[in-house]
């Protein structure tokens, strides 16, 4: 059934069918309407679940954590500083291995202040032993909610599903929905008989010396590992309802292309939109839109790219003093090509787009293939004033 | 006495009055407990992996959180019992007065506001114990701290400690008390009556610290005991608003009394700090004063 909704509606609306036994929500702009929406179902009776709205995103995980450790399904979503506030808590989560799922609506962090786009709030905490998932569009924020429910659960490992602030977030696309039948029969019910109120509890969070602690980060990546061949075995699971296929990443135009860009989120669309005009003037351009940013597909996007000439990596957020989060890692999937086309990663080009809600045109895209295409280096700031 | 659910399989120092208060609360009910514990003293010393103190299920997961961690817990219950579960449990949080009064405060007081069903136990030791002492919204005027130490130009801590009850109270919650580890079965008792109630109650128990007070580890109850006669900890609680002063010293002992059997007050009896002994006891007389006013109290 399609609607026409929004990008945080289409996550409210998942996790509706979802049914989290305990929802916690503080607003933040521009993640508020997910929570909004939710309080609605709650307040209409079209949900069980029990809300807590709480005073600070520091307590709104923490009371997830709670929630999720005790044994229920628990969510919650937020944005920017309110993610950096929750900081502390989001690597509690990870470590007591809890399979929480939270949308993030991505927002630059203060400061200066801005409450628009950009992907420095996530990049944060890339190292935070969550699964992160961005989305192109409503359909995939929807699509993913649904995904990363039943992948947290089957892993352990809490996952967050990014979608742009207000670019996707408060744009009405039409969104295509499974049934709540088929929702339910997917996910499940999460009962944890470990969890504190469980039939067999057992307690969550014990004090670690070095003599047991490497080996519960051990653990941790190891659960990290799993949740990558997960990802794809719960996609494939989905697939068979939707009809939509869900990997680490879309290949867009990429196995002739002579150039290429990789990014993420919604900007995907846009340099879809610039590929498709490029071709029609016989340029071989193309795309690859990753999903999947942690854990990485590093061997598969080798695979990829490994015929490509030159790559341009289109991060939306700076790691100040070094490459860009999504540049560094692509450079680091192709180092290990031997005798390829690259044989260095001087082709590989880092521009950082968009910071602060900055608007992303295709014409700055066909810039950027243009230049890539005449061998030249792509502008580093795009869009930025000089 | 049912089955032990605090052991001594835990590293908390000898003369250490944070397992009184942790005995004293698990053994005032009979009904299934999970237990929330912030990170301090008592968390480092009693869970540690793979052993621990601990028989029955708690969770720890960081400082600042233990009662919205609680919260979640709680909720998870309320949406089981909804769809049939038969057990009935207790939800009890221990914190020391850093993760209370100072850093946990706003996370605590937002758990206080929506009136979860959790009772949570402040271990007061006046001081960040577990960290070597140092000072804290509850650490008392004139004590010496590792960051407000003692020197030529300072006697310590220049502030009054913070009012934690007061703070509790203005959220109207149906209870709240002060007790200490001097007095055993009126904290049981407290803790009995405030698991027989719904809501957020709160427990306020001053804790004697051997390692940072400085004391004769003999004299932990002694000093519990001293600080409930000079009036500088008095016991009393906060039924639905009501005040109700549990025990009157016929005459409060001075408060040197208290001080000088602690080396963290080893200073003030230097002639020259004698102004904060002097602080010390007129802020006791004055808050004896104001609470006895509340308590409709006379004499």
């Amino acid at each position: 059934m399609r609607q026409p909704l929004t990008g945080a509606e289409a996550v409210a609306e998942a996790m509706r069918q979802l049914k989290p036994d305990v929802v916690v929500a503080y607003p933040i702009t521009p993640q508020t309407p997910i929570v909004e929406k939710y309080a609605e179902f709650v307040a209409d009776g079209k949900v069980q679940t029990e809300m807590i709205p709480v005073e600070s995103e520091h307590s709104a995980l923490s009371a997830v954590v709670g929630a999720s450790a005790a044994g229920v399904r628990a969510m919650t979503a937020t944005s920017s500083v309110g993610l950096a506030l929750m900081w502390e808590v989001v690597n509690a989560a990870s470590g007591l291995g809890l399979p929480i799922v939270m949308n993030v609506v991505n927002r630059a962090l203060s400061a200066p202040i801005n409450i628009h786009c950009d992907h420095s709030d996530s990049m944060g905490c890339r190292d935070a032993g969550w699964v992160q998932i961005y989305c192109e569009n409503g359909q995939e924020a929807y699509d993913f909610t649904i995904l990363a429910t039943k992948l947290a659960e089957s892993c352990a490992v809490p996952v967050m599903v990014m979608q742009d602030g207000f670019i996707t977030s408060h744009s009405v696309e039409s969104v295509d929905f499974l049934d709540d039948h088929k929702v339910e029969a997917f996910a499940g019910k999460y009962r944890n008989p470990n969890g504190l109120l469980g039939d067999n509890p057992q307690s969550v969070g014990p004090f670690s010396l070095p003599n047991s602690f490497f080996e519960f980060k051990v653990r941790q990546e190891q659960r990290m590992e799993k949740a990558k061949s997960m990802f794809l075995s719960v996609g494939k699971e989905l697939e068979k309802l939707t009809g939509r296929t869900y990997s680490f990443f879309e290949e867009y135009h990429l196995k002739d292309a002579e150039a290429i860009i990789v990014t993420m989120s919604s900007t995907a669309g846009t340099v879809k939109a610039a590929v498709d005009k490029m071709r029609q003037n016989g340029k071989k351009v193309g795309l690859l839109k990753l999903n999947l940013f942690r854990p990485f597909p590093y061997r598969e996007i080798r695979e990829a790219l490994k015929h490509v000439k030159s790559i341009a990596v289109l991060d939306r957020s700076f790691s100040f003093g070094a490459n860009a989060p999504l540049h560094g890692e692509i450079t680091n999937s192709l180092c290990e090509i031997k005798n390829s086309v690259h044989g260095t990663a001087a082709n590989i080009h880092g521009s950082v787009f968009g910071l602060g809600g900055r608007d992303m045109f295709e014409k700055d895209v066909e810039n950027v293939f243009d230049a890539l295409l005449a061998g030249k280096e792509p502008e580093k700031f795009i869009g930025a004033k000089a | 006495m049912s089955e032990q659910k605090f052991t001594s399989e835990h590293s908390l120092c000898q003369g250490c009055a944070v397992p009184i208060v942790v005995n004293a609360v698990l053994n005032s009910t009979d009904k299934q407990v999970v237990v929330g514990i912030a990170t301090g003293c008592l968390e480092v010393a009693s869970t540690q992996y793979p052993g621990g103190a601990w028989k029955v299920p708690y969770i720890h997961s960081l400082f600042e959180n233990i009662a919205p961690t609680m919260a979640g817990v709680e909720a998870a219950y309320k949406a089981l019992r909804k769809e049939g579960l038969k057990k009935e449990l207790k939800f009890i949080a221990f914190a020391g007065d850093g993760a209370t009064y100072d850093i946990g405060l706003q996370a605590f007081s937002g758990v206080l506001e929506r009136g979860h069903d959790i009772l949570y136990v402040c271990y007061d030791n006046e001081g960040y114990m577990n960290t070597g002492g140092q000072r804290s919204g509850a650490t008392p005027h004139g004590a010496n701290t590792t960051t407000q130490p003692a020197g030529k130009e300072s006697y310590g801590k220049t502030q009054q400690r913070k009012n934690i009850m007061e703070i509790v109270a203005a959220h109207n919650i149906p209870y709240a008390a002060q007790a200490s580890t001097a007095d055993i079965p009126d904290l049981m008792r407290k803790a009995r009556k405030a698991l027989e109630m719904k809501g957020p109650r709160f427990l306020n128990v001053l804790c004697p610290c051997i390692a940072n007070w400085k004391y004769d580890p003999k004299e932990t109850v002694n000093v519990a005991r001293l600080a409930v006669e000079t009036g500088f900890w008095p016991l009393y609680e906060i039924e639905n608003g009501n005040y109700i002063i549990n025990y009157q010293p016929k005459q409060r002992i001075r408060i040197e009394e208290f001080l000088k059997l602690q080396k963290r007050f080893a200073h003030l009896f230097n002639q020259k700090n004698s102004h904060a002994i002097a602080e010390l006891q007129a802020n006791i007389d004055r808050e004896w004063e104001r609470l006895k006013a509340k308590c409709g109290v006379s004499g």
